[in-house]
């Protein structure tokens, strides 16, 4: 077996074998249980708790988790306008890079509070490093939140019936203190040992080897690509993102980045087990992803290793394979896993140029961001997979002729509403934002929006509103997209995109929670065989198929055929 | 809203506490201690000055170094960036034409098909400080030319900067241009 292809499998055996235990202890987490971080974190949480005048002990209902929630994503977009529209005369900007355009910092401010981090700007130029540190700060809570959003989930779930599920505070700030802060520690200590800068120091001169002077771009930039990485969040400190040899100096932090951004992911599918007591339950939901998960990644992987066909008909050698936006160290093979796993869950980092890879590559990356549920990002990814489930027992409960049940609750038409309005929308922001501008641009088709003509051009559009709607945050990046159309547009698919499906998922977990529980029978739908696995499978891809066929037809699959 | 509103301005407040200033002044101070050149960036020195970052590409152009990857960005890290071209798009296939015939023009006797794709195609960071061996080696006989030195020296070169999969076992083999074209000065 080549050397590409055993690297791909340790960056996904070995991911998935240190998720197991962080799994188990992300469920003592939200369960409340003694854990060997209370010693240390413990005293300082409740320490926050004092000043923030926060009774973390008091149980909410779904509607106050919400808006407990909402208010404090408020107060961080606020803030974060104000920082981006001021950075040119705040401390830390020792290259004297500018504020930002109100347009654009409404932008940036919605993709970081809402975990997604489309970047219209790129870092070295866009951002001080005051910008940067406060966007680093997103990164955590951003992710803090959708984890929270996630144990209401989880605690909703549980065998009883009840109107309270926890302290939203309380499953906030242990998800930031107790899981990423750990995880993200770890990860900038391996970045830092492999080369990865960590100074406060401003741009470098030098002159090259044969003459040249270039200038040097540097920074804090350890401790922001690992937490970039844990929180799934994805928004790179450099232009380049993680193909940047300075955010990812070698082939060992590929593999360490890939794994900080997949671990919390996986983790959450068997916390879910764990916290439940269902394991089967857990190991189904693992199942369906994986195989969605496989589906799309082992032919990125064949794609991109066998080379561009029109350049292997210049006479190249394609031993390497399609390295046009591609890194030597990395190889087209773990660049083409990398480009599946960032838009499977959400994260959005990139340690290649999605914008040149081959068309049905493309589409599988676009496949992955429209289902946004196989793993999907920290806590939110789950949310998503809930809600077919739902669809999934309301149509299984159809076809059999009984009310369809769920873990003992009774699924009934108010749950199935919620679902089919929050799976709605994703093709209405998606479709409709991607026709708002393909109708703008022929309109006037002087702007200058795409790099590269044709059917290609189209996906490069279709791509961005879906990144905005999945809350993923990697591009076809030769989309210019610093310009009011598109930081506008994409700002308000951004806000749809993340709180209404968390608000849906949650809503219908607390209606769920609040029914009365209704002991497993013979007569019982079960949810935790292989045959219900399939059941959601179905409803997934038929979803995905009838929302997005003739999207799809239009950009990748027509490129791919006219190649 | 009205009851939460203090409570989510004060724990911000102290989040960012937490992962503003504490978070990342400790790994700051860390990387003092385990960085390489205190978490700077590693330089590198030669000829009693600072030639490069070890972990940046720079452009070579001359016939007598090896020749790094074109770059979007024309290897100012400044910035960073890749083409962004999509694999159909006639005016980039025009343009990896050109480049296939500039080395082509360069290395006499050398064919298409020994020319590995990542020479005539940008990199993602525009950045890229490394070949693979084949697209080193396949500039052997220009330099060795250049150089009027024997091929088989240049050959050693290569063999000697060859980083392997990691741990013998993962991902591509790679060669740093900036040490070997280094290396070459050495010689």
């Amino acid at each position: 077996m080549s050397t590409e292809l055993s690297g791909i499998l340790a960056a996904f055996f070995i991911t998935l074998a240190m998720a197991w235990p962080l799994g188990r202890y992300i469920a003592r987490i939200y369960s409340g249980e003694r854990t060997w971080t209370d010693p240390v974190l413990g005293p300082l949480e409740r320490f926050f708790f004092r000043i923030s005048r926060i009774d973390a002990t008091s149980e909410m209902t779904w509607q106050e988790h919400m808006k407990a929630m909402l208010t404090i994503n408020l107060v961080w977009l606020l803030a974060t306008v104000f920082v981006l529209m001021n950075m040119a005369w705040l401390p830390l900007n020792p290259d004297g890079n500018p504020s930002m355009s109100a347009d654009l910092a409404f932008n940036t401010a919605i993709s970081f509070v809402v975990n997604c981090n489309l970047q219209h700007y790129s870092g070295e130029s866009g951002l001080s490093y005051l910008g940067q540190i406060w966007l680093m700060f997103l990164h955590f809570v951003s992710a803090g939140t959708g984890m929270a959003a996630a144990a209401v989930l989880f605690n909703a779930l549980r065998e009883r019936q009840t109107s309270t599920l926890g302290n939203f505070y309380d499953y906030f700030l242990k998800s930031c203190t107790r899981i990423l802060l750990p995880i993200s520690i770890v990860t900038t200590l391996l970045l830092l040992a492999e080369g990865t800068p960590m100074t406060f120091a401003g741009k470098d001169t030098i002159t090259t080897l044969q003459g040249d002077t270039v200038q040097v771009s540097r920074g804090p930039v350890a401790a922001f690509v690992a937490i970039k990485h844990v929180g799934t969040n994805g928004g790179g400190f450099f232009g380049a993102n993680s193909a940047h040899p300075l955010e990812n100096p070698t082939y060992f932090t590929s593999l360490v980045e890939m794994a900080a951004q997949f671990i919390i992911p996986l983790a959450m599918v068997f916390a879910f087990g764990f916290y439940l007591k269902r394991r089967r339950l857990g190991a189904m939901v693992l199942g369906v992803m994986t195989v969605g998960f496989l589906l799309l990644v082992i032919p990125n992987i064949i794609f991109e290793m066998n080379g561009n066909p029109a350049i292997g008909a210049m006479g190249i050698d394609q031993a390497t394979g399609a390295m046009e936006g591609k890194e030597v160290r990395l190889g087209s093979g773990l660049s083409a896993y990398w480009s599946i796993l960032t838009t499977v869950i959400s994260t959005g980092s990139v340690g290649a140029m999605h914008d040149s890879t081959m068309p049905l590559s493309g589409m599988n990356e676009l496949l992955a961001m429209m289902v946004n549920g196989f793993y999907g990002g920290c806590g939110v990814g789950l949310l998503n997979f809930f809600i077919y489930v739902i669809i999934a027992v309301f149509i299984a409960g159809l076809m059999v002729g009984r009310t369809p049940e769920f873990l003992g609750k009774k699924v009934e038409a108010r749950e199935v509403k919620i679902a089919m309005l929050t799976t709605l929308l994703s093709p209405m922001l998606i479709m409709g934002g991607t026709a708002l501008a393909a109708w703008t641009l022929g309109q006037h088709p002087d702007l200058p929006w795409l790099n590269n003509p044709g059917y290609h051009g189209f996906s490069e559009m279709l791509y961005e509103m879906t990144s905005a709607n999945a809350n993923n945050g990697s591009g076809f990046e030769g989309l210019g997209d610093n310009n009011p159309f598109w930081n506008i547009s994409t700002g308000i698919v951004l806000l749809l995109g993340r709180f209404i499906p968390i608000i849906g998922p949650i809503a219908i977990a607390g209606l769920l929670a609040g029914k009365k529980y209704i002991p497993e029978s013979p007569g019982t739908l079960k949810v935790d065989t292989l045959t219900f696995g399939i059941m959601i499978f179905s409803v997934i891809v038929i979803l995905t198929a009838l929302s997005y066929f003739p999207a799809l037809a239009l950009g990748p699959l027509a490129e791919f055929f006219s190649m | 809203m009205k009851q939460h509103i203090f409570p989510a301005i004060l724990l911000t407040l102290c989040c960012l506490v937490l992962f503003n200033i504490i978070y990342p002044l400790a790994m700051y101070g860390v990387g003092l201690v385990i960085g390489p050149n205190h978490a700077r960036g590693e330089t590198v020195e030669a000829k009693g000055r600072t030639v490069g970052y070890a972990l940046l590409g720079q452009s070579f152009t001359e016939d007598r170094y090896f020749w790094s990857r074109p770059s979007a960005v024309g290897y100012n890290a400044a910035g960073s960036a890749g083409s962004n071209k999509g694999p159909s798009n006639p005016d980039y296939l025009k343009t990896v034409q050109e480049r296939i015939d500039t080395f082509l023009a360069h290395n006499p006797g050398i064919r298409a098909s020994q020319i590995p794709s990542e020479l005539v195609t940008a990199s993602g960071s525009g950045l890229d400080p490394d070949l693979s061996p084949q697209a080193a080696r396949v500039q052997v006989a220009r330099i060795a030319r250049a150089r009027n030195i024997d091929a088989a020296r240049v050959e050693q070169l290569i063999a000697a900067q060859t980083k392997g999969p990691l741990l013998g076992m993962f991902g591509p083999s790679t060669v740093n241009v900036l040490h070997l074209n280094l290396a070459l000065d050495a010689l």
